[in-house]
């Protein structure tokens, strides 16, 4: 893992949970949509905090398909959940929530998940496969 | 009493759908990206907007992009029958479970002990998160 692969995942985890959080303050902003009115939805987007949002999911996106391009699935999807435990540390330390025994407990088994995961390697070597009828050393001209 | 019953069969059934759209989304996507390469590395040789159109065109994106928003709209479907504090931390639980399950055969990835100890420990501490 290089320094630059670091950083991608990085983003994978920290641009969700933000995105999701300002959705959830700009959602909190347009109050409720009763399905009747469910086309009012589209205009959500508008709300500068909504944007906002939508902007961090895209990049959230644009990094989980980048790590996903070079290490495996299970690998990256433990790594990410990196981003529950930062949730809960704002909500605690800049929302001021209070955190509950259990929910620190859970943060405390997500983060050993995390630090079994990312102790291993990050992609499952295949042998290369040979092509059927032939070496594949053989140069065709 | 049957309301109650008929309200909890949705949730859970949304739940089943939630995780089965969204492990099939990553296995697709992952199967896709791992298709195109080093999205860093094509971005850097070939420039960004040849890696967005390769990523566009990729079958197993596009599948995988269409099983994401199905597993969306089950979310939604799923908040509007029950709570978010079982619906959420009840998928995404049990979607870590289901994707190294989903990994393990269809993209044949190594799931050695480590990897599973790390998929129970997450799905455990998201359930706990929920209290």
């Amino acid at each position: 893992m290089t320094l630059r692969k670091y950083l991608v995942m990085a983003g994978v985890s920290v641009f969700a949970p933000v995105g999701d959080s300002l959705l959830s303050y700009g959602m909190k902003q347009v109050g409720n949509i009763p399905i009747r009115r469910i086309s009012e939805l589209l205009l959500a987007i508008a709300n500068p905090w909504i944007a906002l949002g939508v902007l961090f999911l895209l990049a959230f996106f644009a990094s989980y398909m980048t790590a996903l391009s070079w290490a495996d699935l299970t690998y990256v999807l433990p790594a990410s959940s990196l981003g529950y435990i930062l949730l809960a540390l704002i909500a605690r330390f800049a929302l001021h929530e209070n955190i509950s025994v259990m929910r620190w407990l859970g943060i405390v088994l997500v983060s050993a998940g995390v630090g079994f995961v990312t102790t291993g390697p990050e992609l499952t070597r295949k042998p290369p496969r040979r092509r059927s009828g032939g070496d594949v050393a053989v140069q065709r001209p | 009493m049957i309301r109650h019953a008929i309200s909890n069969l949705n949730g859970w059934l949304a739940i089943l759908a939630i995780v089965l759209s969204s492990c099939a989304g990553d296995v697709l996507l992952s199967r896709g990206m791992k298709q195109i390469g080093d999205l860093g590395a094509l971005r850097r040789k070939r420039g960004l907007i040849f890696v967005f159109l390769l990523v566009s065109r990729n079958r197993y994106f596009l599948l995988g992009v269409g099983c994401m928003a199905f597993s969306f709209y089950s979310l939604l479907f799923g908040l509007s029958w029950n709570d978010v504090s079982l619906v959420g931390p009840a998928a995404a639980s049990l979607t870590f479970v289901a994707n190294a399950i989903a990994a393990r055969f269809f993209l044949h990835e190594r799931v050695d002990r480590r990897r599973w100890a790390a998929a129970l420990f997450v799905a455990a501490g998201v359930v706990l998160m929920a209290f």
